[in-house]
Formats: structure tokens, sequence, C-alpha cells
């Protein structure tokens, strides 16, 4: 296993010093995700323009994977419309199931590609997909 | 006279020799892991096997197994005799009275299941059940059903400052409507000891029976049942040598008499009629289907092994790593230590965090160089917010580790605040 691969640059520039970790004042949706075997803990703060995401953040605890992913992934959806958001987080959860590795088709994930390796690692997989699954809960709740 | 260097030095050697004289018994012990030799320190979640338990199961599978108990052929008698064998073995570990007061079991987890369910006979609404923030999850979780099922009151012991429970705690919780004293032998979590037998005392003497979790005691502490005079007792083969699969539950022999059987079916039966049935006697009253014989004989061959060495020389081992551990780890600043540091009534487990780096990262990076420890909340996610923890690091040492692993450990945490950016 190669640890440079899993801890990149900016993963660990994300779980250090990410500008998304704050709260959302007058967020219209409020989700919590939680990895209870691990501790990983978010609380996800979106608003919207009509169908548009136009802000989000994110508060909580947790290992640099999950809070790297955490806030990769608000940089992706921010400005993007419930549709494609939910489409993103499918191609994310594929990546990492290692169901899609067409490196085409995956470069639309942007930034969250750099998790791409943790499909090598079974035992970190709930702590990369943690964010995703607590944005498609709350866009699932909004449509 | 030794100069203090000499005999640090000589101490060093004992222990090197004493772990690599056992470790050369561990045959899962002699590989790379990662491209770097193992350090296996994750021994409060479960043991490895040594070549005698290996040889003991794999005899028994290709000479002995047949179904136990029931058979007129010879297997079948052969392979009772094995059982009944290893059930002796169990009793004489713990100084138990008699065999039958040994039941065996999957684990420690399914032992308190099993007393929870059949000790709902024994309480009744308004009772209480006391346990403490201690507890591993499988001796929390029966009890709260249990209080749940029948209408109980569960109440909590917590440490004090020193992370121990002081007797003056038990003694205010205690009370007339005590039923049941639950209490484990060793934190997993922390490592403390608590002193069961003057516990087991203080509820005797309220009237309430006394359950002792030896998930982590048995595999350590020399034990006698009768000593501590604990009414149950519940251990697992795994956390000590012996297969995965088989545990232990000991009663006093009235009690398990007077309580109702938890599974039901073949093998643990007198008569059956179409409408009723009696139950065999103990042990095979709690006994349904067919047992884990190979697990057993796995565990017995896990015990004469334990006891050729003797528990009291492998403690003494572990407490002599532990002391070690402890006084580098201690003096490393970026280090939260969740446990004492003292070694009074302690084992060889260490719970630890470095700072603003979350444990299944330190996991996962101490493991790039071939070292398992644990991380997450160690089933005691109670205990671990009574601390104010989200998790935390655990490195918990067996007979076959050493000082020199110690030493390889440290060094890879240096490697966790490189790849995080801090110090070195």
């Amino acid at each position: 296993m190669d640890l440079d691969s899993v801890y990149t640059e900016l993963i660990m520039e994300h779980n250090k010093n990410s500008r998304n970790k704050h709260a959302l004042e007058k967020a219209d949706l409020s989700e919590h995700g939680h990895n209870p075997s691990c501790g990983d803990d978010i609380t996800l703060e979106l608003k919207f323009d009509g169908d548009i995401i136009s802000d989000a953040a994110f508060t909580g605890s947790g290992c640099a994977i999950s809070q790297a992913s955490t806030s990769i992934m608000i940089d992706l959806i921010k400005g993007k419309s419930i549709e494609e958001a939910l489409e993103l987080v499918e191609t994310f959860i594929a990546m990492i199931k290692k169901d899609i590795e067409d490196q085409q088709e995956l470069r639309k994930l942007k930034d969250a590609m750099a998790l791409k390796n943790i499909s090598n690692m079974p035992a970190r997989v709930k702590c990369a997909v943690l964010s995703w699954h607590t944005l498609k809960e709350a866009l699932n709740e909004r449509n | 006279m030794m100069s203090k260097q000499e005999s640090a030095v000589k101490e060093r050697r004992i222990d090197q020799e004493f772990a690599e004289k056992y470790k050369a018994d561990f045959p899962i012990l002699k590989q790379q892991i990662n491209g770097h030799d193992l350090v296996y320190f994750d021994n409060a979640a479960t043991t490895q096997k040594p070549e005698a338990v290996l040889d003991a199961v794999d005899h028994y599978n290709r000479t002995i197994n047949a179904n136990p108990h029931r058979g007129a052929h010879t297997l079948s008698v052969r392979a009772t005799e094995a059982y009944e064998n290893a059930r002796a073995k169990v009793r004489d570990f713990i100084n138990a009275e008699k065999s039958e007061e040994i039941i065996f079991t999957r684990n420690t987890t399914e032992s308190i299941n099993l007393l929870a369910n059949s000790l709902e006979a024994l309480v009744e609404a308004g009772d209480e059940i006391l346990i403490s923030i201690l507890e591993h999850h499988s001796n929390i979780l029966p009890w709260q059903q249990l209080a749940e099922r029948k209408n109980l009151t569960l109440k909590y012991l917590y440490p004090d400052e020193n992370y121990r429970i002081p007797l003056s705690e038990l003694e205010k919780k205690l009370t007339a409507k005590t039923k049941i004293f639950s209490i484990s032998q060793m934190s997993n979590v922390s490592g403390v000891i608590n002193p069961v037998k003057e516990m087991a005392e203080l509820a005797h003497q309220k009237g309430a029976l006394v359950v002792v979790d030896g998930a982590q005691g048995a595999p350590h502490l020399k034990t006698d049942v009768r000593d501590i005079d604990a009414d149950f007792y519940a251990f697992s083969g795994h956390k000590m040598l012996g297969p995965m699969g088989i545990g232990v539950l000991y009663g006093k022999r009235d009690l398990l008499e007077e309580l109702p059987p938890f599974l039901k079916g073949g093998g643990m039966i007198e008569y059956v009629e179409e409408q009723g049935s009696t139950y065999a006697p103990l042990p095979e009253k709690f006994e349904a289907g067919t047992p884990n014989v190979e697990g057993a004989v796995g565990l017995q061959a896990a015990i004469e092994y334990l006891e050729e060495i003797g528990l009291d020389k492998i403690k003494e081992h572990e407490l002599e790593i532990t002391e070690y551990a402890l006084e580098k780890m201690k003096q490393l600043d970026y280090l939260e230590i969740a446990g004492p540091l003292d070694l009074e009534d302690r084992g060889g487990i260490i719970s630890f965090n470095i700072k603003d780096i979350h444990s299944h990262d330190l996991a996962t990076i101490v493991d790039s160089e071939g070292i398992a420890i644990r991380s997450g909340h160690h089933c005691a996610q109670p205990l671990m917010k009574f601390y104010g923890l989200n998790s935390t690091g655990r490195i918990s040492f067996y007979l076959y580790n050493n000082k020199a692993e110690v030493d390889r450990f440290l060094e890879s945490l240096e490697k966790v605040r490189e790849v995080f950016g801090y110090g070195s």
C-alpha cells in the first residue's frame, strides 16, 4: 500500500485548512452524517437558489479522509443543480466501489478523483463516502 | 554490583529472549506485512494461535470428529471424551468446583446474553442492575434490554480521575434493590483491573448476584472464581490463544440449576412430549444444538500452553513492556494517553491519541509499517463519551511481544506525524 497515493497533498490540505468547514448562516437544509464505528461525524449545511445549490459548508470531526472528502465534495457541488449533484454522488460512489474505472467518465469529479485510491483500502471506504451519502440523503429530502 | 545501565541491558535481553522463545511457536507472526516484519499489537481484540493449538484442532478433525453425546459408535464416544476433557480443563483453569458449572458458548458476548435472558426469571419491575461505564457493549446491551423488558433501572459506576472505580462508588450505588451487579475484570480501553473480589463481597452483602466479565481478565490474570466468589464468570477462547467461536460461562451450580434454559432444541432435553418437555441436567441444559467440539479442544490446548509458561510470568512480561512503552510515550508531548500511567492494578493495554490526528489515520499509517494496532471506540461508546473522546488508538500486548517492537511502534508514530506535516 502506497501511503502517498492516499494521503496526497490535496487531501492533507483540505483536511487541515478547509475553507468549507464552518457553520452556514440561514441554511435551508442541514443533514447529519455519522460513521458510528469510527466516530466520523459531520453536519452538512446547504443553501438553495431554486433548484441550484448556492452555498454549502460543513462542521464536525473525523479522520483526514472523511474531512477532506467532505470539503472536496462541497467545492464540486456548489453552483450545481440538485440533479447534477445527485449524478456526481453516484459517479463518486461508483468510483470508490470500482464500478466505474474509466478516467474519461470520472473526469467530472475533478479534485474528488484524488480519492480514487481509497478504493484499494476496504477499511477506509466508509470514511470517503460518508459525506456523499449524507448529501444524497439531504437532496432526496429536498426533492 | 551492576550499574543501572548494565541492569537495563540485561533486563532488555531477558525480555527479548522471553518473547522470541515463544514467538517461535506462532507461525502467523513469522510474516511480513507491507514489507516489514509484523508487529502484532491488537491482542485485546484477538490473539494468535501457537502450533500446539493448531495441532490439537487439526488432530481432532483428522482422527476424532463426530457428534458428541449422541451416538453409540466409537468416534462419538471419543468426541464426547475430548469435549468433556476440555470442560474439565476449563474448570481447573478458573478453579471451579464442578465440571457442570462450565457452559460452553461462542464467546463472552453470548455468555452474557444467555445470562441476561435466563436471569429474567429472577427479577421483577423496580429492581436495579448495576454495571460500570467501563464496560464493553457486550456487558451493557444485554442488561439494557433486560431492563427495558422487565422495567428495571440500569445504573452505572464511574471511575475517579485516576481511571479507577473506587469501592466507595460501589457502596454508594448498591441498594437493597440491586439484583444484578456485572463488572469487567479488566477494561479493554484503559487496561485498568477492577478489584472484583472486594466488589463481589460488597455486592453480596446487599444480596445482588455478581457477574464478572473476564474477556480481558482470563487471558492475562490468574483467576479463581471461588476466591473472587463470582456467581457467574464469562470469557472467550480467542483472546487467550484459542480458536474463535468458543467461549465459557461459569455459574455456581445451584444458580444454574434454578435458571431456565436460553436456547432450546437438540442436546438440551430429557423427554420431549407433544406439549411439553423436561430439560437435560447441567451443563447440557444450556448447550442446545451440536457444540463446537474442535473449539473446545483448541481452548484446552491454549490453556495447557499458557499454564506451562505460567500466567504470572506472562503478566510480568506484559507489564515490563507496558512500563517501557508508558515511560517513552509520556515523554512525547503530542500524545494523550487515555488510562493510568502507573502500573498498579493495570494490564498491558494502552489507549492513546496523537493530537490533531484521527486514530483511523494513525492505524492506517502504522499498518503501512507492518504494525497492527486497533483504532476506534473499542465497543465502549459510553466510556469514550464519558472521557470526551471520539476514538483512540490502542496497543495491547501478549507473551510474544517485546520492547524492540515498542521501539518500532514509536518510530512509526514519527512517520504518522511526518505524513501529517508535523514535527520531525
